[in-house]
């Protein structure tokens, strides 16, 4: 038969030798190998005592941004629900009454915005779509949940702490501290 | 036997037509159509006197006529010149256009805010399309932008008056489908301002065309307010036996899921309205059985509201049922019992204006 390529290597079926039939050498030949893995450096982390660094282009968990003075800066565009791919992404918007300016950057903001978690394929392209710099992707995992309706993340889960009532939180959603 | 009209032949754009006497070289270039008809922010087919105010849709006479094949001296603005026999015009083909567009563009734009994420017209506004395919990426403007006093228009239409291009079109609407005009242009020059006189609301059965007519998004549907992107609707074409005696009650519905979201008048491809219709069939009329459905509309592949792709559309046959004999799959999750998004019971179209936070307390 015509091989494929040039690689192949034919493989030959002799009977096994005495020496071979002992399999003893064969054996301490790869329990040497596996011991001397000991000797070895650690690829493992002992997560989670230790985390890796994440790259600085890591897609992980969505945050909505707020403003210097803690306005949400969301206006619901809908820009990043038109970009995603996954159609995990829905809102509904509602006009800013007055005395809600401290609240609401623009004019108009999402009184609901939900990312579907068990949709979202972490691709960024609501980030990369967002006019008004809303919307993150942090160096975060989604965690894990035991239902699926864990996984509906509504604006209390993905809006950032406010810097000037929960500094230290929204410090540490920032990545600023440890 | 009658005498024969004497048909003018005009070139735009290398590309002969015939056309009659009395036509601008704006129709006479949207006769040929596509690339060849300048945009026109301020110019309506069907507004008398419209036109001439923008400088959009301005051209290159390269020739004027057969008897005088001298050409123009400057730029003319095409809605309002009318075409001469051998004449001819160059738009899409002349630097000269093209440059003194781009120019008219970033004019337009100095006093607009840039707020589209925010504005109801995005995504079916012509200054939008306009500065995508012409405007400059940065702006050189260092100074404050207009701002206005807000004027309430009444229940129904809602006034951004930092987002208006002057184009007079809303004015003229008013003047000619209302007997009486209770808004126009106030003040000069740069103050120039779209209001009603003393605060007065408009009311007329036919004002609410001025939110199509509207090439931005300076008047817009107070009661479709924020409460959804045109991307997501699904445009539908319907009609309704309307009871005024000047309306033709053929509009276009603009469906989410079950919802009408807004009513408005069919437009034709240059995003004009095809007949006028009245505030009844525009604004009260926000329910699926007031109207008789024709059919979807037809949206050009290149609008953002055709990327729901909804046209046509193929959906397969559910056959897990068959295959489970019967068994219906079993359900995971209802998304409805965890979203607060789009629940059943609320219809954010049955709000009368846009919603507030208060709308959304239970």
């Amino acid at each position: 038969m015509q091989a494929l390529t040039n690689r192949v290597q034919v493989v030959e079926r002799k009977p096994l030798s005495f020496w071979e039939k002992l399999y003893i050498p064969a054996i301490a030949k790869g329990m040497f190998i596996t011991f001397s893995h000991i000797f070895k450096n650690k690829p493992t982390i002992n997560y989670p005592e230790k985390t890796r660094p994440f790259s600085p282009v890591f897609r992980g968990l969505h945050v909505l941004n707020r403003d210097e003075e803690g306005r949400e800066r969301c206006t619901a565009c809908g820009l990043c629900a038109v970009a995603c791919p996954a159609e995990a992404i829905t809102m509904e918007a509602a006009e800013r009454l007055p005395g809600e300016e401290g609240l609401y950057r623009e004019e108009k903001y999402a009184a609901k915005y939900e990312i579907n978690m068990l949709r979202c394929i972490f691709c960024g392209l609501c980030e990369e779509a967002c006019p008004k710099d809303a919307i993150y992707l942090s160096e975060t995992f989604a965690p894990a949940n035991y239902t699926r309706k864990g996984f509906i993340y509504g604006k209390e889960e993905l809006l950032i702490p406010d810097p000037k009532t929960q500094p230290e939180e929204f410090a540490k959603a920032k990545g600023l501290t440890k | 036997m009658a005498e024969e009209k004497k048909l003018l032949k005009v070139t735009i754009d290398n590309i002969t037509i015939e056309v009659e006497p009395g036509t601008s070289i704006l129709q006479a270039a949207r006769r040929i159509g596509g690339d060849v008809a300048p945009p026109a922010m301020c110019y309506y087919t069907k507004l008398k006197g419209s036109g001439g105010k923008c400088r959009t849709c301005l051209v290159e006479v390269a020739a004027g006529s057969v008897a005088d094949p001298r050409p123009m001296p400057k730029l003319v603005a095409s809605c309002r010149t009318n075409v001469m026999d051998g004449m001819v015009v160059k738009n899409i083909t002349s630097e000269k256009v093209i440059d003194a567009r781009n120019g008219v563009v970033e004019f337009l734009l100095i006093n607009h805010p840039l707020d589209c994420p925010i504005c109801d017209q995005a995504g079916e506004c012509h200054l939008q399309d306009l500065s995508y395919e012409h405007g400059k990426e940065g702006t050189r403007y260092e100074f404050p932008r207009r701002t206005f006093e807000k004027h309430d228009l009444g229940p129904y239409i809602q006034l951004h008056m930092t987002r208006c291009i002057m184009c007079f079109r809303c004015v003229y609407a008013a003047d000619q489908l209302t007997e009486k005009r209770q808004h126009g242009i106030l003040d000069r020059g740069d103050h120039a301002e779209i209001a009603t006189y003393i605060q007065q609301s408009l009311e007329h059965d036919f004002i609410g065309n001025v939110i199509d007519v509207c090439p931005v998004g300076a008047l817009t549907d107070k009661t479709f307010r924020f409460k959804n992107r045109v991307w997501f609707l699904k445009p539908v074409q319907a009609h309704r036996d309307c009871t005024h005696p000047k309306c033709c009650g053929k509009v276009t519905l603009w469906y989410r899921g079950e919802e009408v979201f807004r009513v408005t008048a069919r437009k034709d491809q240059w995003g004009e309205v095809e007949d006028w219709i009245c505030n009844e069939c525009r604004f009260e009329k926000k329910k699926t059985a007031d109207w008789e459905i024709e059919g979807p509309t037809v949206v050009n592949r290149h609008s953002v509201i055709s990327q729901g792709h909804y046209v046509g559309v193929h959906k397969p046959k559910e056959v897990l049922y068959d295959v489970l004999d019967g068994l219906k799959p079993r359900l995971f999750m209802d998304i409805h019992s965890v979203s607060e998004v789009n629940e059943p019971g609320r219809d954010l179209s049955r709000i009368e204006g846009p919603a507030h936070s208060t709308d959304f307390k239970e």
